[in-house]
């Protein structure tokens, strides 16, 4: 091996697409906005501030708020994948072949699959999960704050590789789930698929850690009193959630780890020679993939089971059933798998049982949408934002469902199978499932991290343009489907007629497009008039769950005092007791707090897990082993440190804790 | 201010808010579940290729069975001794723990010298992992196991360090809870590897 093999693998100049244009352009808008984030930083001089109060914080509210602006850059990369595939449909018909050559319109479908829900969603439940949990559960924090703020680093280090892939070589290009034969090395000998494994390791192994982290901060670390069936909905559906996130993930690592071994040593687990599978890649994905829909589903539900309560000023209608619907749904995800391929031929009987499976899981989720109305009736409805976005999914979620369930009938699957008669549906639930669902959480408890409320009137015009947009868009979809148009198309005849439907398509996307303006506004606009919007109570919406009893923002220590509860609704009952007996009037005597010391820790081993990632997809040695040498050496480092803790004085927490309430 | 006015009343409880033992250990517990969920993939990948041997020899004519058993005595015996560590702990004597550990370090390190063994000579005489999917998913699942072993080794060894020099604190007695965790379920994994891979590929 010569030396510069060693130590740059297979990188070179040729790598950067110097040759394509919109790439390029891309690229540069990238380094001009990366550049002037890191010069703002530099003359304003907060170096300083930036590593000690975020980078290597272990405090769940700012690694909430960082995965959530993760999120949301990661929604706007995404978004853009899709204006780009709808505007380049809308125009390559007939004799014109669009602006997107097909190798480059093929990464664009799967990058736009792999950002949105590994580094849009996933990061964005992340984030509403480590603002929300613990203060709903009257926790300071979460069972393990510096794997925490691992967790948050290490998917930002994948969402980093994904857009390194845009500058230097390319994206795989085969599609989200990078299916073999095509993603084996004889097909995809690029580095594209690599960049696809190794982003999806590197945050996969950050999910599984918070996984691990959540369920036990939930099952564990409790307020006195808050027994299973009195803690609030949304940490129910965060449970059930991360139950998946634990039993699912693993078989994702093993898989994209096969798929690797294959590349890079030459076996054949899922090549089409040698006696290996390309089914059982299907399966082992998909065993994965179809908690993963509902491990991004589950907390939206859970925000609509506290936002409907809230604003409808009643408890939420039938909170046992919604229990055991959340952990039937659990449960049932994992044996519906199969109905993602029933064309794959795996017999009448078998369909038979998936079909039937997958119909089943319509009736805990039917539950939960009358339970919601249930909520609604007879309530004080107020017809805030985060209410609209609720109301707008039970509509829209119901649909997606229904076509749902109508492709879970394999007969009627292998009409449809690969068309975008399924990409209208899965848009369907997850646009007006997740996305709505994660608007209205961040709307919701933006106040309680910010200390002001988002402006409401840009939030109400926002969703007037996701909705309408929403279904100008993909209702034309569902129609094209059943005319036959197959999904990832780059360019089709004229004479099919599709056009003037994917030109309404194209409408829709442009609407929803001055949604995310309105949105983008909303919050430098809310920024500006912060002094206005104010949240003086720590309880804007006249809340029902622990979070709300606290000031607005948060302090770092979350309670002052661990809560004690008796009921459900915690905050809600306490306010009615008052109401009836008034306020308690003792001072308080305040106590040393124990809290987790800052941590760099989490950091410096993302960074070279990152040199790592790098290094095994261009073939690196020497990265590799400074990336792998790197991460051992900084947890041993680590194991060294016994002074993880510290104690915030009674004084300070008093002093802290007037200033506030003055 | 009614909110700080209202907790006062509830009594005063220390309640630490982390990093007790029950919670971390628990914790723990649910990564050796999710662990559970990662060799449970690979047994099945094993199970659907075990056969797809593309013309080569089958599993069961590569194998020595005695030679195994021998590997499986010494990750036992490692077990067993890491058990004796753990009462070591309990008692306080720390000379017995560090004894007990490099004991265990040793008969870990012959299992995995040993089965490094095997995968040479199957990999010289042409049944590496690129002849067939078969031999995939056998190095894949056998190899895992070992990788699992050998990052366990690294762990123990520098525990011993650990325990050698410092106090055997709560914070210390916590890891070697979590070590013997990771180690006993080594060996439970290696339980079916040896059941499912070498005992039924050789009937």
């Amino acid at each position: 091996m010569t030396l510069e093999k060693f130590i740059f693998g297979n990188l070179n100049w040729d790598v950067i697409p110097f040759h394509m244009p919109i790439v390029m352009g891309a690229s540069i808008f990238m380094a001009i906005a990366a550049l002037s984030v890191i010069g703002a930083i530099t003359y304003f001089k907060k170096w300083t501030y930036l590593w000690k109060e975020w980078l290597t914080t272990v405090d769940h509210k700012k690694i909430g708020i960082m995965y959530i602006i993760l999120a949301l850059v990661m929604l706007l990369r995404g978004f853009t994948d899709a204006v780009m595939m709808r505007s380049q449909q809308a125009i390559a018909v007939g004799n014109s072949l669009g602006y997107l050559p097909p190798e480059h319109y093929n990464q664009v479908f799967s990058a736009h699959g792999t950002i949105m829900i590994f580094f849009m969603a996933m990061p964005f439940m992340f984030g509403l999960l480590n603002l929300t949990v613990p203060l709903q559960i009257g926790a300071r924090d979460v069972a393990f704050p510096y794997l925490n703020s691992l967790s948050l680093w290490l998917t930002v280090v994948g969402a980093a590789l994904v857009n390194l892939s845009l500058v230097v070589g390319q994206f795989s290009a085969t599609g989200w789930l990078a299916y073999p034969p095509l993603s084996e090395f004889a097909y995809s000998p690029n580095e594209g698929v690599d960049y696809y494994i190794w982003a999806l390791q590197i945050s996969g192994i950050g999910s599984l850690l918070s996984g691990i982290n959540f369920a036990t901060t939930i099952l564990k670390m409790r307020c006195p009193g808050m027994t299973m069936m009195k803690m609030p909905i949304f940490t129910w559906a965060a449970f059930a959630s991360m139950i998946l996130v634990i039993l699912a993930f693993p078989i994702l690592t093993v898989t994209l780890g096969m798929l690797f071994l294959d590349r890079y040593f030459d076996m054949h687990f899922f090549s089409s020679s040698f006696g290996g599978n390309p089914m059982m890649y299907v399966n082992l994905i998909w065993a994965w993939g179809h908690p993963e829909v509902y491990i991004l589903i589950l907390p939206a539900f859970g925000v609509f089971s506290e936002v409907v309560a809230t604003f409808s000023k009643k408890p939420l209608f039938g909170y046992p059933s919604m229990v055991w619907a959340l952990m039937v749904i659990t449960f049932l995800s994992f044996i519906v798998w199969l109905h993602h391929f029933f064309t794959m031929g795996a017999g009448a009987n078998v369909n038979a049982f998936f079909g039937i499976a997958t119909m089943i899981i319509a009736v805990p989720t039917g539950v939960k949408i009358f339970n919601w109305l249930f909520t609604m009736y007879r309530g004080r409805v107020t017809l805030s934002v985060p209410m609209l976005w609720t109301i707008g999914f039970i509509s829209t979620f119901a649909i997606g469902g229904m076509t749902g369930v109508l492709m879970s009938v394999p007969a009627i699957d292998f009409q449809v199978h690969n068309s975008v008669f399924l990409v209208a549906h899965f848009h369907n639930v997850i646009i007006g499932g997740v996305a709505f669902g994660y608007f209205a959480g961040l709307t919701y408890w933006f106040p309680k991290i910010f200390g002001f409320k988002l402006d409401e009137k840009l939030g109400k015009k926002a969703f007037w343009c996701w909705i309408v947009g929403f279904y100008l868009a993909f209702i034309p979809l569902y129609i094209l489907g059943l005319m036959g148009m197959t999904r990832r198309l780059n360019h089709y005849p004229a004479e099919t007629g599709w056009q003037p439907f994917l030109l309404v398509a194209a409408l829709g996307t442009a609407v929803i497009a001055v949604g995310v303006v309105f949105q983008l506004a909303q919050f430098v606009v809310s920024f500006k008039n912060r002094k206005a919007l104010r949240d003086v109570t720590g309880d804007p919406w006249d809340g029902r769950t622990l979070e709300w009893s606290i000031p607005s923002p948060a302090p770092f220590y979350n309670f002052a005092f661990t809560p004690e509860v008796t009921t459900k609704d915690a905050h809600w009952e306490e306010k009615e007791r008052r109401k009836a007996e008034g306020p308690v009037l003792l001072k308080p005597i305040y106590q040393d707090i124990h809290m987790p010391k800052n941590t760099a820790t989490g950091f410096i081993i993302a960074m070279f897990s990152a040199v790592f990632g790098f290094g095994m997809i261009w073939h690196s040695p020497l990265a590799i082993a400074v990336g792998l040498g790197g991460m051992v050496i900084t947890l041993i480092a680590r194991s060294f440190n016994f002074h993880t803790d510290y104690y915030v004085k009674a004084a300070e927490v008093e002093r802290i804790e007037n200033e506030r309430f003055s | 201010m009614e909110n700080t006015m209202k907790s006062v009343s509830q009594g005063e409880h220390h309640h630490h808010h982390h990093n007790t033992d029950a919670v971390d250990v628990f914790g723990f517990w649910i990564y050796i579940l999710s662990d559970c969920i990662l060799f449970a993939t690979l047994f099945a990948g094993y199970a659907v290729l075990h056969n797809n041997t593309f013309g080569g020899p089958s599993l069961r004519e590569l194998f020595s069975l005695p030679y195994v058993l021998g590997e499986t005595l010494f990750l036992l015996a490692s077990s067993f001794t890491y058990g004796l560590a753990m009462i070591a702990m309990y008692g306080k004597k720390r000379g017995q723990v560090v004894g007990w550990l490099c004991l265990t370090f040793l008969l870990g390190l012959s299992f995995v010298v040993m089965e490094v063994n095997e995968f040479v000579h199957l990999y010289a005489e042409g049944h590496g992992w690129q002849a067939s999917a078969a031999m995939s998913s056998f190095f894949t699942l056998v190899g895992t196991h070992g990788l699992h072993v050998s990052l366990g080794l690294l762990w123990m060894a520098i525990t011993i360090f650990q325990v050698a020099r410092y106090e055997v604190t709560p914070a210390m007695s916590r890891r070697l809870t979590y070590l013997g965790l990771f180690w006993h379920f080594l060996d439970i994994v290696w339980i079916f590897l040896f059941t499912i891979v070498y005992l039924m590929g050789a009937v």
